[in-house]
C-alpha cells in the first residue's frame, strides 16, 4: 500500500508526438482511480509510464514516497494486470504465478505458500494451477492474471483494460470481483479503461483524458452531476448527455433553445452570462413527459427504443435540428411522428461555453 | 474436397505409387546389392531380390572397410559426420537464435544495416566463397580438424530469419510481463523466447543436421588425412580408390549406413518438425 504522486509527468515521442501534456495527481493509500477516456487519449501510455514500460520526458513520480523515474519496473513494487493477460503459454498456471518470485529468490515453501493463498483468493482449483493457459477459459486467463499480480504482493496494482477481451456478461460478474478484491486487499490500483460504466462502478475517483490531457478529475457522482467540459459530459453517462444550440436572455434568468420556448435557469439564473450563445447540455433521465404544464416543450418523435426497464424516445424540440434523447420509466407506448410534452428539470441543466468548452454555471 | 469418383481415386493411387517407387528403388537396389557377396555384384544381370550376406558386409564395412583402406572400417567416418553435422547444426541454432535475439529486441545503431549484412549472406554460400573461406580456414590451422569442418557452414541467415519471424510473432506483451517479473533479458531469453520457439527449433535442427550431414564439397576440400574423412565424401572415395573393380557390396552398404542417421532425426523428430513448420498459435 503506497501513495502514488504524479507531478507534471508529460510524454513526448522521439518523433515529436505529444502523448501526455502534463497530469498532476496524488493517488491516496488504498484509492482506486481509474483513467477513462477515448482510444489514443493516452490513457494507456500513463498507465505505462508509472508502470516503467514507458520512459517519463518530464516531470516526477513517487510511489510510496520512493521516487522512480529511473528504476525499472520490477523495482517499482507494481503488479500489472494486461489486456491480453500476456501469461506465458509454455508455463503452468502455477509457475505463471510463481515466476516472478523465483526470480525475487524466495525459497520454495514461501513461492508456494503465496500461489496458494492467492489461488484460494481467486477461487482456482489445485487441477486448475497445473493446466496451461490454453486450456483455461477467458474469465480463468482473467483470475491468473490476476494472481500473478497478487502473489508480488505489491504496492500498487495496475490494470490495462483488463476486461475488454471477455464478453459481456463475464465482464460484469469480473467487474465487481476486481471490485471486491481490490476493496478487500486494500491495495491502491490505477485502472485504464474506455468503458464508462466500467469507469463509474470501479472507480472511488475517475480522470478523464483526452488528447494527453486532464480533462477532469473527481468522484463518478462529481463527473455525472458537474462535468467541467463538454468532453466530460458528453463522455460519462450512457446514454449520452443531449446538446443544443441555445441562448441566455438579457437579465440571465432564462434559456432559449433556437426559438422554443424559454426554459427558466434555476438558482437564480446567471446574471454575469446575460445575452451569451451557449451550449445546453440536458441528460436523458433528466427530460420528463408531463400531461400539459406551463413551461412543457414539445418534443417531435422520430424513433423509440423499448429497452424494457426504460424506453428511450429519440427526437427534437419543435422545428429545431439539434438531435434529442429522452429516457423514461418503464414500457412506453409512443409511435414516431407523435408531439410529445416535454418539461426539463431546471436543477439539472449544463451550460457550456461553446468556444472554450468549459462549464459556465 | 469429399468426392466419390472411382476413376480419380485409381488414378492418384497409381501416380501415388509410381511416386513411390521412383523413390524407394534405388534404396531397394542397394539394400539388395548390400545383401550379396562381392562377386555376385559383377555378374549380369545384377539380381533383383535380397542375399544372405547382409550382415556379413555389415561386418566387413564396419570393421575393415574395402581392400586398400588399411583396415579401418567405416565407423569413424560416421564419427566424423555426426560430429560435423552436430556442430553445424547446434552452432547455427545457438548463433541464429541470438543474433535474432538482438535484431528484434534491442535497439542499437545500424540494427537494421546488420540486419541486412546477415540476410545478404544468403546470396554467398559456400560454393560461392569456397577459395576466401579456404584461405581464412588454412590461415587459422584449421584445416584437418572438426572446427573447420563446421564453422564456416555455421553462419546463417535463413536461420536467423526465421527465429526473427518467430520472435516477432510473440506479443509485447510478454516481454512486459517479464521485465514486471524482474525478468533481465538473457532471463527472459532462456526462460521465454527459447521454450516459446521449442517446435522451431526443433524443424530447424532436423534439416540443418541433414544439410550438414550431407555436406561434400567442403570436407573434401579441407581434409586430407583419411582420419578426417566424413562419409558422404567417403563413399565417393571408395569408388575412385578403388583401382581394382569397385567392391559394391561394400559400397551399397556403406551408403545404407550413410542414410541411417538423417533417416533417424526425421523419424524421431517428425512431429515436432511439422508442428515447427505449421504451428501458430502463440
Amino acid at each position: 500500500m503506497a501513495r502514488v504522486v504524479l507531478e507534471g509527468i508529460r510524454k513526448t515521442y522521439p518523433n515529436g508526438f505529444k502523448a501526455i501534456h502534463g497530469v498532476d495527481v496524488e493517488i491516496e493509500e488504498g484509492e482506486f482511480l481509474v483513467l477513462v477516456g477515448p482510444s489514443g487519449c493516452g490513457k494507456s501510455t500513463l498507465l505505462r509510464m508509472i508502470a516503467g514500460l514507458e520512459s517519463i520526458t518530464e516531470g516526477r513520480l513517487s510511489i510510496g514516497g520512493r521516487d522512480v523515474n529511473n528504476l525499472e519496473p520490477s523495482e517499482r513494487d507494481i503488479a500489472m494486470v494486461f489486456q491480453n493477460y500476456a501469461l506465458y503459454p509454455h508455463m503452468s498456471v502455477y509457475k505463471n504465478m510463481a515466476y516472478g518470485l523465483k526470480i525475487m529468490g524466495l525459497p520454495k515453501a514461501e513461492i508456494e505458500e503465496r500461489v496458494k493463498k492467492a489461488a484460494a483468493i481467486l477461487e482456482l482449483t489445485d487441477e486448475q494451477l497445473t493446466r496451461k493457459p490454453r486450456q483455461l477459459s477467458g474469465g480463468q486467463r482473467q483470475r491468473v492474471a490476476m494472481g500473478r499480480a497478487i502473489v508480488r504482493e505489491p504496492s500498487v496494482f495496475l490494470f490495462d483494460e483488463p476486461l475488454s477481451n471477455l464478453d459481456a456478461k463475464l465482464r460484469v460478474q469480473m467487474r465487481l470481483e476486481i471490485k471486491t478484491l481490490q476493496a478487500n486487499l486494500g491495495i491502491t490500483s490505477v485502472y485504464v479503461t474506455h468503458d464508462q460504466v466500467e469507469a463509474m462502478t470501479l472507480g472511488h475517483r475517475l480522470m478523464v483524458l483526452n488528447a494527453g490531457n486532464v480533462e477532469q478529475l473527481g468522484t463518478p457522482i462529481e463527473l455525472y452531476q458537474r462535468p467541467a467540459s463538454l468532453f466530460v459530459a458528453g463522455f460519462i453517462g450512457s446514454p449520452a448527455m443531449n446538446f443544443a444550440d441555445a441562448k441566455i436572455d438579457a437579465e440571465g434568468k432564462n434559456i432559449t433553445i433556437s426559438g422554443q420556448e424559454a426554459l427558466p435557469l434555476g438558482d437564480g439564473g446567471m446574471p454575469e452570462h446575460g445575452g451569451k450563445d451557449v451550449i445546453l447540455g440536458i441528460r436523458p433521465e433528466h427530460l420528463e413527459l408531463v400531461v400539459e404544464a406551463p413551461d412543457a416543450v414539445p418534443m417531435t418523435v422520430t424513433m423509440v427504443e423499448q429497452l424494457g426497464a426504460d424506453t428511450l424516445v429519440h427526437g427534437h424540440f419543435g422545428e429545431s435540428r439539434s438531435d434529442l434523447t429522452v429516457r423514461l420509466d418503464g414500457i412506453r407506448h409512443i409511435k414516431g411522428g407523435e408531439v410529445l410534452p416535454i418539461r426539463v428539470a431546471p436543477d439539472h441543466l449544463h451550460v457550456f461555453d461553446p468556444k472554450t468548452e468549459r462549464r459556465l454555471s | 474436397m469429399i468426392e466419390n469418383r472411382p476413376l480419380l481415386t485409381i488414378f492418384s493411387h497409381i501416380m501415388l505409387i509410381l511416386g513411390v517407387a521412383v523413390i524407394a528403388l534405388p534404396i531397394w537396389i542397394m539394400f539388395v546389392a548390400a545383401s550379396h557377396p562381392e562377386i555376385r555384384m559383377t555378374q549380369v544381370p545384377l539380381p533383383m531380390l535380397p542375399g544372405g550376406h547382409f550382415f556379413e558386409n555389415l561386418d566387413i564395412a564396419l570393421s575393415r572397410g574395402m581392400s586398400g583402406m588399411d583396415g579401418n572400417g567405416v565407423g569413424y567416418m560416421m564419427l566424423n559426420s555426426l560430429a560435423m553435422a552436430m556442430m553445424i547444426a547446434v552452432g547455427k541454432i545457438a548463433i541464429s537464435l541470438l543474433s535474432a535475439f538482438a535484431i528484434v529486441y534491442f535497439r542499437f545503431p545500424f540494427r537494421m544495416f546488420f540486419f541486412w549484412m546477415i540476410f545478404i549472406t544468403l546470396m554467398l554460400p559456400v560454393e560461392v566463397r569456397i577459395l576466401p573461406t579456404y584461405e581464412v580456414v588454412a590461415n587459422l590451422g584449421m584445416l584437418d580438424t572438426y572446427w573447420g569442418l563446421s564453422i564456416p557452414l555455421i553462419a546463417s541467415a535463413t536461420a536467423t530469419f526465421m527465429f526473427r519471424q518467430v520472435f516477432l510473432t510473440i506479443p509485447d506483451e510478454l516481454l512486459e510481463a517479464a521485465r514486471i517479473d524482474g525478468a533481465g533479458p538473457m532471463r527472459f531469453f532462456w526462460d521465454i523466447l527459447i521454450p516459446m520457439s521449442r517446435t522451431n527449433i526443433a524443424a530447424l535442427f532436423v534439416i540443418l543436421f541433414i544439410y550438414g550431414w550431407n555436406q561434400y564439397l567442403w570436407p573434401l576440400l579441407i581434409t586430407s588425412e583419411t582420419s578426417m574423412y566424413t562419409i558422404v565424401m567417403g563413399i565417393k572415395q571408395m569408388l575412385e580408390a578403388a583401382e581394382q573393380v569397385p567392391q559394391w557390396n561394400i559400397i551399397m552398404m556403406t551408403a545404407l549406413l550413410a542414410m541411417l542417421p538423417p533417416v533417424c532425426v526425421v523419424i524421431f523428430m517428425q512431429s515436432l518438425f511439422v508442428k515447427g513448420l505449421t504451428e501458430t498459435e502463440k
